[in-house]
């Protein structure tokens, strides 16, 4: 072993709240990290907010930090720790930049703290643009021709060189942020003054239109042995973020020339620039000539390699930690094959797919169209033998409501203007437009995208034809199975139903068969328990696993409302039903997870959350049941056909799970059990609409049934606002009716999450949300244990939890959802399954739901009496947004649910527990100089918190109103003008100076203001900490104004929960 | 064992080989005309074949080698901008077979248990007669020389030699006699010997073997490619064996024995030489980290060296172009 370094103690940087351009993947590289420093006896300490990860679980690092990842926080846990050594790499762009910050503060030297993997100098060169192109002048590898600007002038400089339209990118920054392509010099100014708000410098760059688009994952040891694991390339040309395109893997329109070019200009690069570890290095690749640039380099474990890492089987980050110990490559064994080397480059036997997940519709008022810029909120990726097979099944995998290209919810009114200048739909748009005859030709010239992957398009639509025309036989069947059409979809072309479809497909022996993912497209004998489904073959790799083995849907792609928690659950339910003896089979589409790695089950299916594949799936295996009630919406939904095509489900029966879900019988049953509900009506027209409103007054929520998140929910005030949104929301869900209910105003929100078996209650918690009642769960600031709440109500609370789970004789887990005034308790609504909460109530409370929901499943006695009401300690989950990667979008959290993710901090009190979640959710107040702006039923609320903050020494800023009130009440405040008084000193200007060190910005109710619409977007466009919420507001003020929390020593997890959370 | 799948219109007759898998994901243009691929019928474990089509500057030889194709699916679109015909045409313009639409993976895992056998493709599965004895085959008829106007000579042994084993010599400063596998050059005036890859069996050179013997006694600096290597071995004294299934991708993972540095290869060989049969003074320079077998010999103390791989790729990884100037500086 040639291992140079042994530390005995490393600290891992997590990367926090999920948001766009930075997700799940850091749990799954992070979690593979600490897995491989175990097996070198290495004692691993992590930090990371982000409590609904698998790697904050309590069998992974020996100690983990639930704590901001900022310099002041980080730098006490160095200090209080002393590792020998930390790992930058496994915390995506947070991680990296906050170590650059440490270094260059002198804080690792100061401790003498090794950064193990990429020395930091090189990480700098990789970063910094201008060092990084002229490091790879010094070797002759070609970088975009352009300049470096570190202000407005040298930028303007540098596009009247090159001409424009340039490409601007930002350095030090993650997803593209602030990156664009620019016409003039007007965009320019206005875009380079917003970026170099946040970061120091830009790039000023030839703009590569219709380029290829192409990356490669290289893996490095110290001794400078270097492969590239993987190739891929972007079925949508430079100009698209490689986080927005569909990617495939392997390339498939590179010749080996081209292939091998670029492999080894990579090697040769990274080689030169002395990276150890795991980078990716990305391409602009000229398809007329084979002309090439470097684009970027990154430095760290990134979300292409957890895509390269799934779609190869090659396990890059644990191999990364390794080399970054000092191993070498050839001293590590391939752990899919067990015997081969991990010195080697994975060869594919089939194709892998990647689709960005958007959520725009949800994130209201943010423009379509895609660009440089990330803002997709998750992926899936399909694997198949062909490019159709996996294509169609990754549209699949995406939910939107596509049931492959020809079945889809969209409508287009010019679906040529969405194919060049692309938007989230564009894939769709394609396909229409090859309906309305255009050719492969006529879109490429539109697009530029590459005529090999329009030919498979335009087959599909070939394909749709002869579906419509011909009968059904085998043969055409087995061809449409190939081209990647569902069964569904094959229904509604035939004028049949899937069911009838699947019964004939079984019939005429049409099957799909299962194949192995074993890195060596079968050169080797593998153990591999990696699988996906295909029509391409006619043998199957593996053998059923029987009546032992147990199915766990996944949660599906990331999306608003579904995220990393599912992927917690899933995992924890694996894990122990593996302890109970059982074989575990996972069925998942997203990358970007941990349940997907190839040892978290006996047996991993990257493949579709269908009713059609999970059938395939069962049939094939002949297992004991299916877990429906652990990953979420997608899993849950297919309960009910599941178990009417008599499949066994685990837990809570089906019916039960749609009584519950369906709104009109779950109230039926709340009005049997005489618990109250707001009032509510379920109508299909716009006349019984309101009516409805009249007799309950405005403000009324209205929403569809059957939605996670609360798509397409809103809130109207006036009949007006009804008439459009029902249209709207109608024709969002035309098969489902609309429900109307009153909205309570000045109410709090409470939860209970809990587990329960044959009906009796076996274990709950109850948590509050910080703001009143009217935001979204998912965005709410929620508290646990509830410290706010009548010990009445608490009671309460149980007892109609209690009387729930009897009547809808509850197995397994469940969420209920109460909001409360003056002691009344009503109930929102309630899943039959694991909610959003689960980890971080499971983490708080020492007790893990996830463990004791599947002992329930499996019918295991527990007669446990868990404590979970009175803790010794507070935590509170913060809702991460990521609003400042979407223009335009307004920064409320409202009914609809809008945060990317969350994080959770634990504290001696609530102040405490709220100050350090805020703070983890990548905020800082810099200075003491705070605006409020209040709507007039807020105003009298906050009198008391200003008055605080002033005797501290801060300025208060206002506008009119607010200053004025706050004046009668004896405080000054600093009065600036609105933006439409368009006068100086104005809040907007303000703002761009960066004069606030906090912005409080609370909406009225009452209506709409473009003003104050102006200002939260100013906030967030320029980088400013901003709340909108009144109670969170006066929360944090006060947090602000009290000494005691400047002083906060930062503990870890068990300092505060003593208990296993893993039994 | 039958294997199905659709043959294009038009394609008759049964044809027969020795049936070998690829496992590259790219260079079906390179590998279907490398000479050592001659007489053998080659499958590729990568689903999609012809994406970019087929450009005749990407020829490792004059013409296709293998005696037929086996994939899952060959592109009927292809993109790119300087191939100018697809892979169906292309085959079928020199008589090769394909069979498409097979389950390649089931076929690769059927080889991989049973090892490399003799299969036919046709319209009527016809079990092939015998074993099919691989062939040498003659590529050229008399010896041809490049690049005269420099005063070094290398002496490239044809046996099938892929062109680019040629074009990287020659972008050496070297002049560059090119002989039949079967003629003697060791009576004239040289500086180096290489031997190039080829087809089949080395024990079915024994003219080459004989004259690389006689090569080895004079001491000049030797380099042996694929084939070239099993001969140089042979003619060392040592002995050669056949893999249950060879070694033919571009992912073989090397490690250079004396520097422990590694090297991803590209390979396509089906037998190799035996470790325990060599003789004293020779020892393995490179071993394939999947299964430890014999990558390259070298001798102690004298200018021979040989690798198993093609450190010219084409198709494959270009990790090991610098033993072309290793060679070049033993001259």
């Amino acid at each position: 072993m040639s291992i140079k370094k042994h530390p005995k103690k490393v600290i891992i940087f997590g990367s926090g709240g999920l948001r766009i351009g930075q997700a799940g993947e850091f749990d799954y590289s992070g979690s593979q990290a600490i897995k491989a420093l175990k097996e070198e006896g290495i004692y691993t300490v992590l930090i990371n907010p982000n409590i609904a990860t698998v790697q904050t679980d309590d069998d992974m690092a020996d100690r983990v930090y639930f704590q901001p990842l900022n310099v002041p926080t980080v730098t006490k846990i160095l200090e209080r720790e002393r590792p020998d050594a930390v790992m930058l790499s496994f915390g995506g762009q947070t991680a990296l930049n906050l170590g650059l910050e440490l270094y260059d503060l002198g804080v690792f030297k100061r401790l003498a703290i090794d950064v193990l993997g990429t020395p930091v100098p090189v990480i700098k060169i990789t970063e910094d643009r201008d060092l990084f192109k002229k490091a790879l002048a010094e070797i002759g590898t070609k970088t975009a021709r352009g300049a470096v600007a570190y202000d407005l002038n040298e930028a303007l400089a540098a596009a009247d060189t090159i001409g424009y339209p340039v490409m601007l990118r930002s350095g030090f920054s993650l997803g593209g942020l602030g990156s664009g392509r620019i016409d003039n010099e007007a965009e320019l100014r206005q875009r380079v003054g917003e970026v170099m708000k946040a970061v120091p410098q830009v790039l000023i760059e030839e703009y590569l239109a219709g380029w290829k688009e192409v990356e490669y994952e290289i893996v490095r040891d110290e001794g400078g042995n270097t492969i590239a694991v993987c190739n891929m390339e972007n079925f949508d040309p430079m100009g698209i973020h490689t986080g927005e395109s569909i990617v495939v893997a392997p390339s498939q329109t590179l010749t080996n020339e081209k292939y091998h070019h670029l492999r080894q200009v990579a090697i040769t690069t990274i080689n030169h620039l002395g990276i150890v570890g795991e980078c990716n290095i990305q391409y602009a690749l000229n398809p007329a000539d084979g002309d090439y640039r470097v684009i970027e380099v990154n430095a760290r474990l990134s979300r292409s390699s957890a895509l390269a890492s799934k779609a190869t089987g090659y396990p890059l980050a644990f191999v990364a930690s390794k080399l970054m110990l000092g191993k070498r490559l050839h001293e590590l064994k391939n752990s899919v094959t067990g015997t081969t080397s991990a010195f080697y480059e994975p060869a594919l036997d089939y194709i892998a797919v990647k689709m960005p997940r958007w959520d725009l519709a949800k994130l209201k008022a943010s423009d379509h169209r895609i660009g440089s810029e990330m803002k997709s909120v998750g992926e899936v990726m399909a694997i198949g033998r062909s490019f159709p097979e996996a294509l169609q099944k990754a549209v699949r995998m995406l939910n939107i409501g596509a049931q492959g290209l020809s079945i889809h919810p969209y409508e287009f009114a010019d679906p040529l203007d969405e194919i060049s200048r692309a938007t989230d739909r564009r894939l769709f748009a394609i396909y229409e437009a090859l309906k309305l005859g255009k050719t492969v030709v006529d879109i490429h010239e539109l697009s530029q995208i590459d005529t090999w992957f329009l030919h498979h398009i335009a087959a599909i639509h070939v394909m749709e034809g002869r579906l419509g025309s011909e009968p059904l036989r085998a043969g055409l069947l087995r061809l449409a199975k190939q081209q990647g059409f569902s069964d569904k979809t094959i229904g509604q072309i035939k004028g049949s139903s899937e069911t009838q479809i699947r019964k004939n497909r079984l019939k005429l022996g049409v099957l799909p068969v299962i194949k192995q993912i074993d890195t060596l497209a079968g050169e080797f004998d593998a153990e591999t328990n990696y699988l996906y489904t295909t029509y391409h073959g006619e043998t199957y790799d593996v053998k059923p696993l029987g009546k032992k083995a147990v199915t766990i849907l996944g949660s599906g792609p990331y999306c608003i409302g579904s995220s990393v928690e599912f992927d917690w659950c899933a995992v924890n339910t694996a894990k122990t039903l593996a302890k109970r003896g059982h074989k575990t089979v996972i069925i998942n589409s997203n990358p970007e997870t941990v349940s997907t790695d190839f040892d978290r089950s006996d047996r991993l299916y990257f493949e579709e959350l269908t009713l059609e594949r999970v059938q395939d799936i069962a049939d094939f295996e002949q297992g004991m049941g299916i877990v429906v009630s652990v990953g979420g919406q997608i899993a849950n939904n297919l309960a009910l056909p599941l178990a009417r095509a008599k499949y066994p489900i685990l837990g809570t029966p089906a019916r039960q799970i749609d009584n519950a879900e369906d709104r009109q019988k779950f109230s039926s049953m709340l009005n049997r059990l005489g618990v109250d509900q707001p009032e509510w009506q379920e109508v299909t027209d716009l006349k019984a609409a309101k009516q409805f409103a009249r007799k309950v007054g405005y403000p009324l929520l209205i929403r569809p049934s059957y939605v996670l998140s609360g798509g397409a929910m809103n809130v109207v005030r006036t009949e007006e606002e009804l008439k459009r949104y029902l249209l709207e929301a109608t024709r969002l869900s035309p098969d489902h009716p609309v429900v109307i209910s009153r909205f309570i105003l000045n109410a709090k929100e409470l939860e209970i999450d809990g587990v329960a078996q044959n009906g009796k209650l076996l274990i709950y918690a109850i948590a509050e949300h910080i703001e009143n009642a009217g935001v979204h769960s998912g965005d709410a600031t929620v508290v646990y244990p509830a410290q706010r709440l009548y010990l009445e109500t608490v009671r309460r609370a149980k007892f109609i939890a209690r009387q729930v789970v009897e009547n809808l004789n509850i197995t397994g887990p469940f969420n209920i959802q109460f909001i409360a005034k003056d002691n009344e308790l009503k109930v929102i609504e309630c899943n039959v399954r694991a909610s959003r909460s689960f980890p971080f109530v499971s983490k708080v409370s020492g007790h893990n739901f996830i463990s004791i929901a599947t002992d329930a499943m499996l019918g295991i006695k527990n007669d446990t009496v868990y404590q979970t009401l009175e803790l010794d300690h507070v935590a509170v989950k913060s809702p991460q947004f990521s609003y400042n990667r979407l223009k335009g979008a307004d920064p409320v959290a409202g009914v609809e649910m809008a945060s990317t993710g969350e994080v959770a901090c634990f504290g001696a009190n609530l102040e405490e527990a709220f100050y350090t979640s805020w703070l983890a959710t990548e905020q800082q107040v810099v200075g003491k100089n705070v605006f409020i702006s209040l709507p007039d039923e807020q105003k009298h609320k906050f009198i008391e918190e200003v008055g605080l903050l002033q005797a501290d020494g801060w300025k208060i800023y206002t506008t009119e109103g607010t200053h004025d009130y706050f004046e009668r009440h004896g405080v000054a405040s600093i009065k600036l003008h609105k933006v439409r008084d368009q006068k100086e000193p104005s809040v907007s200007e303000a703002i761009k100076d960066r004069v606030f060190g906090l912005m409080i910005n609370v909406p009225s109710l009452a209506e709409g203001n473009d003003d104050a619409y102006t200002i939260r977007r100013l906030a967030i466009d320029n980088h400013v900490p901003l709340l909108t919420n009144a109670e969170t507001g006066r929360l944090l003020l006060r947090c602000l104004s009290n000494p005691e929390l400047k002083h906060m020593k930062p503990k870890y997890w068990s300092e505060y929960v003593r208990g296993v959370v893993v039994n | 064992m039958i294997f199905n799948g659709v043959v294009p219109a038009g394609q008759a007759g049964v044809h027969t080989g020795e049936v070998v898998f690829n496992t590259g994901m790219t260079g079906y243009v390179e590998s279907l005309t490398d000479p050592s691929y001659a007489g053998q019928i080659l499958m590729f474990t990568y689903p999609l074949i012809g994406n970019y089509g087929v450009g005749t500057q990407w020829a490792e030889s004059d013409k296709i080698q293998v005696s037929g194709v086996i994939v899952s699916e060959a592109a009927s679109r292809w993109s790119h901008s300087v191939a100018d015909r697809s892979l169906l045409e292309w085959l079928r313009s020199q008589n090769i077979p394909i069979l498409m639409g097979v389950d390649t993976r089931a076929l690769t895992k059927h080889l991989r248990v049973k090892g490399t056998m003799a299969g036919s493709i046709g319209i009527n599965a016809i079990r092939p007669k015998g074993v099919l004895a691989e062939q040498k085959r003659v590529f050229i008829e008399s010896p041809v020389l490049y690049n005269e106007q420099f005063s070094k000579k290398v002496v490239l042994v044809d046996c099938g030699s892929k062109k680019n084993i040629l074009r990287s010599l020659l972008e050496l400063p070297v002049q560059v006699k090119r002989v039949p596998c079967d003629y003697d050059y060791t009576n004239e005036a040289y500086d180096g010997v290489l031997l190039s890859n080829g087809p089949g069996d080395p024990t079915d050179y024994p003219a080459t073997i004989d004259n690389a013997r006689k090569a080895l006694k004079l001491g000049k600096p030797t380099f042996g490619i694929c084939l070239g290597s099993q001969i140089m071995g042979l003619a060392a004294g040592a002995k050669t064996y056949k893999l249950k299934y060879g070694h033919r991708g571009h992912n073989q993972p090397c490690l250079e024995t004396d520097t422990t540095r590694g090297f991803i290869t590209s390979q396509n060989h089906g037998y190799a030489i035996d470790e325990a049969s060599l003789p004293k003074g020779w020892f393995v320079s490179f071993r394939n980290l999947n299964d430890q077998s014999v990558e390259g010999i070298a001798h102690r103390t004298k200018p021979f060296f040989s690798v198993q791989f093609h450190p010219e790729a084409c198709p494959g990884p270009t990790d090991t172009e610098w033993l072309f100037e290793r060679f070049y500086t033993s001259l």
